[in-house]
């Protein structure tokens, strides 16, 4: 027996946790462009709050994107309700009020990673830090991820935050394909040549896969091969049918345990089954960013369905 | 200072019994180490994220109660009669709370003036004829005592509504034997760790007639904010049952049910640590957001047991608490075995005479205040701040009650420069149900300031583990 509430604050801890990684990421890549690109990069920092969502949130504040400025926007804003700082705050206040619901070394590692991030992150980050305050982000959300894979009951409390995790992770992969969709488009002037090598870099960086990517396909990038290994490879933890997968599956899960099926289970199935038929190719045809675009929404969608059916409020 | 005040550890310059063991392990250690320990333990604290927040600054405030690493011990036969006492006493409140929300013998027997119940803003109108399920009133108590002699014990008050501070009593033992694990395989220390489980089967045995099955037992907490969160969620969890807030629950079917993922289920028993005035908006205060509407008729109909009961706070008031040595001798046909400090009531125009010419040696306390706000400490105040309180004193008399200045007992804390005195108090927890359960201890308060006589956390107070020895 579980709370709504419960598994509400379950729900969104885990995606707030999601979330802190996946902007340390792109904080990362952009920083790693902005230092390799030389004058070539143009609007680095823009594309990397497009990706992290914030971008109008951004440009309320600031005329201009620089490197500074970005980044202190994106780790420690209390503006910016996703910078770093705001969503590890949320995620320790749910994990506060699903303390009961928690194993003592998660909630200790939450409140760890709370502590060390509200500490670092009290005065602004300079570049020279910028790596170091990265790595601290990665290492403690990894520390309660582990923490929460070794001595968590896989019940439904378990059930809950993967399913958090997976639909923020999706919706962030997404989100990063999108706004770089433009440099996947079938353009005359790459089709046979090399892919911008820097382009590539970034998205495969975003999402800590530039090592991997090299294991499954060709050392050069094609446009096709980053589509597949991103939406549709599931061997890849971040891909859109790898997460969708694993929401299907904690969704089953407890489908089983309660036994009752909700509207949400068949958005989820119904969400996972269209990647069996697709291709790369298959997807440019129809428009990629159309197909992101939709994704994104259903993901939306699957979010309030798994609300309602759970009655988290 | 060692002269004026009872210490718990030496007596002049010989160790006092309960700390023979303690003393000889104190004497084989490194000061530098225990230092190091102490802070080790502070971190330990944070970790667990064992804090409190203090009302009246930013939410981000969290603040550690300071923990001290030499414990306060207490011998086996000191704890026996500490014990008879305190179940004499939980026994007492729990008849004078039956009887004043019935027949009301005790006024009618004129051992207590009818305005003091009447005029009380902790006297609710509401509970009278209710029977509580188990005929139980107040099921947790937190007594405070404090100590001025080999074997002069005083009641300071009693805390019939929500006593806090159980979860450092666990947490701060935990914390000692994880630090000084050779300390407990050397010194027989009787164990506190059960409280949580004596806790959940004694709310279970006062289940009401409406319960089927195994009682669903679940604490009430106003949420994440309220300075008790972490014991809340500490019991919660220890008890292994919901910790639920007012937006979780509403009447489902005569019952107050809870909204879980698959429906709503019913709830036979609520550890409430939410106020009175707030618990159901229908009854009290209206714009309770931290409460259930309609939870107080389901409780009239049996629906459901809330404990502790609305209208303990009768019990504990300032005002009661001076005629508790009538009441223990009213209901139980014996003296109280624990005494009371000696108590002026202002409402009495002799009294009122007395503390406002005594001022300067008397503490002054608020009625209905807790937390060692609004009061005067006579001798430590300022000409200037006992006219200030003088003037409220004449203003609004029934408002107060003096005492006085106790010379509470001293036990060493562990400071930069070795052992050094300062006053405790002690508040055992215990717990009224189909039988009275006390585990052996309480928490243990310490003013941290030398010379200081206010052990309240919010006045720089800290706690100790206290070991009841196995003896």
């Amino acid at each position: 027996m579980l709370l709504g509430r419960t598994a509400n604050g379950l729900y969104w801890m885990h995606r707030y946790i999601e979330r802190a990684e996946s902007t340390a990421r792109l904080l990362d890549a952009g920083h790693h462009v902005a230092l390799t690109g030389g004058s070539g990069v143009r609007d680095i920092w823009g594309s990397v709050l497009q990706s992290s969502g914030v971008a109008d949130a951004f440009s309320a504040k600031y005329a201009e994107s620089t490197e500074a400025s970005a980044i202190d926007f994106m780790l420690r804003d209390p503006d910016n309700t996703s910078s770093v700082l705001s969503v590890i705050d949320n995620a320790r206040n749910n994990g506060r009020m699903v303390r009961t619901a928690l194993t003592r070394e998660v909630w200790e590692n939450l409140n760890e990673a709370w502590m060390k991030m509200k500490d670092v992150f009290s005065t602004p980050v300079t570049e020279k830090n910028l790596p170091e305050a990265l790595s601290l982000i990665k290492r403690e959300t990894a520390l309660i991820r582990g923490a929460f894979e070794g001595t968590m009951l896989r019940d439904e409390r378990f059930n809950f935050a993967r399913m958090g995790t997976y639909l923020e992770r999706a919706d962030n992969t997404a989100r990063i394909l999108d706004v770089k969709y433009y440099v996947l488009l079938p353009a005359a002037n790459w089709v046979g040549s090399s892919f911008d090598n820097l382009q590539w870099e970034t998205i495969l960086r975003s999402v800590s896969a530039h090592r991997s990517y090299r294991w499954v396909y060709e050392a050069q990038a094609t446009a096709a091969n980053i589509a597949d290994f991103l939406i549709l490879n599931r061997r890849m933890p971040r891909s859109l049918a790898y997460c969708m997968g694993m929401i299907l599956l904690n969704m089953r899960d407890l489908e089983r345990d309660y036994g009752t099926s909700h509207v949400c289970h068949s958005t989820a199935e119904a969400l996972e089954k269209q990647f069996g038929g697709l291709t790369a190719q298959g997807i440019f045809d129809r428009g990629l960013h159309e197909f992101l675009q939709e994704f994104m929404a259903d993901c939306n969608r699957l979010s309030s369905e798994i609300t309602d059916s759970y009655r988290f409020y | 200072m060692a002269a004026e005040f009872f210490d718990e550890m030496r007596a002049g310059e010989m160790m006092r019994d309960p700390y023979s063991g303690y003393a000889d392990w104190y004497a084989r250690q490194d000061p530098a180490d225990l230092n190091r320990k102490g802070e080790d333990a502070e971190k330990l604290f944070r970790r667990t994220g064992i804090t409190f927040n203090v009302y009246g600054e930013s939410d981000a405030a969290e603040r550690l109660i300071p923990f001290d690493i030499v414990p306060r011990i207490v011998s086996g036969a000191e704890w026996r009669r500490l014990a008879q006492g305190i179940e004499q006493r939980v026994v007492a409140l729990n008849a004078f709370l039956d009887d004043i929300y019935h027949r009301q013998e005790i006024v009618r027997a004129g051992r207590i003036p009818v305005e003091l119940i009447a005029k009380n803003v902790a006297f609710l109108p509401q509970m009278l004829g209710m029977k509580p399920p188990g005929g139980v009133y107040t099921h947790i108590i937190g007594v405070d005592i404090v100590r001025t002699g080999e074997n002069d014990f005083f009641v300071l008050e009693d805390n019939a509504r929500t006593p806090s501070g159980v979860s450092y009593m666990l947490e701060n033992r935990e914390t000692m034997m994880q630090l000084f694990p050779e300390l407990f395989r050397d010194i027989r220390v009787k164990p506190v760790e059960n409280y949580p489980q004596l806790l959940r089967q004694s709310l279970a045995a006062v289940a009401p007639p409406a319960a089927k099955g195994k009682p669903v037992v679940a604490v009430l907490t106003p949420g994440i904010y309220n300075s008790a969160y972490f014991e809340h969620s500490f019991l919660a969890d220890q008890m292994g049952c919901e910790l639920v807030e007012g937006s979780d629950l509403r009447i489902e079917n005569g019952r107050v049910a809870m909204r879980t993922t698959e429906g709503y289920k019913a709830i036979d028993v609520l550890y409430r640590r939410v106020d009175d005035d707030f618990l159901d908006p229908l009854t009290f205060r209206p714009d309770s957001q931290l409460g259930i509407p309609g939870i107080m008729d389901i409780y009239r109909a049996g629906g459901i047991t809330i404990a502790n009961a609305p209208g303990t706070g009768i019990a504990d008031d300032k005002a009661i608490y001076s005629y508790m040595p009538e009441i223990v001798e009213f209901y139980t046909g014996r003296k109280a075995i624990l005494q009371n400090v000696p108590t002026w009531r202002c409402s009495e125009a002799d009294s009122l005479k007395y503390v406002l010419e005594h001022l300067h040696e008397l503490v002054v306390k608020e009625v209905h205040g807790s937390g060692g706000y609004g009061m005067l400490v006579g001798p430590a105040a300022s000409k200037k701040e006992r006219e200030t309180f003088a003037e409220k004193l004449k203003a609004r008399p029934s408002n107060y009650i003096a005492q006085p200045t106790l010379a509470l007992s001293t036990c060493p804390i562990l400071t930069g420069a070795g052992l050094s005195p300062r006053h405790v108090d002690l508040r055992p927890f215990v717990l009224v149900s189909d039988q009275i359960r006390i585990v052996p201890g309480g928490l243990t308060r310490v003013a941290l300031k030398e010379g200081s006589l206010v052990v309240n956390s919010s006045q720089g107070g800290g706690t100790k583990d206290t070991w009841v020895l196995d003896d």
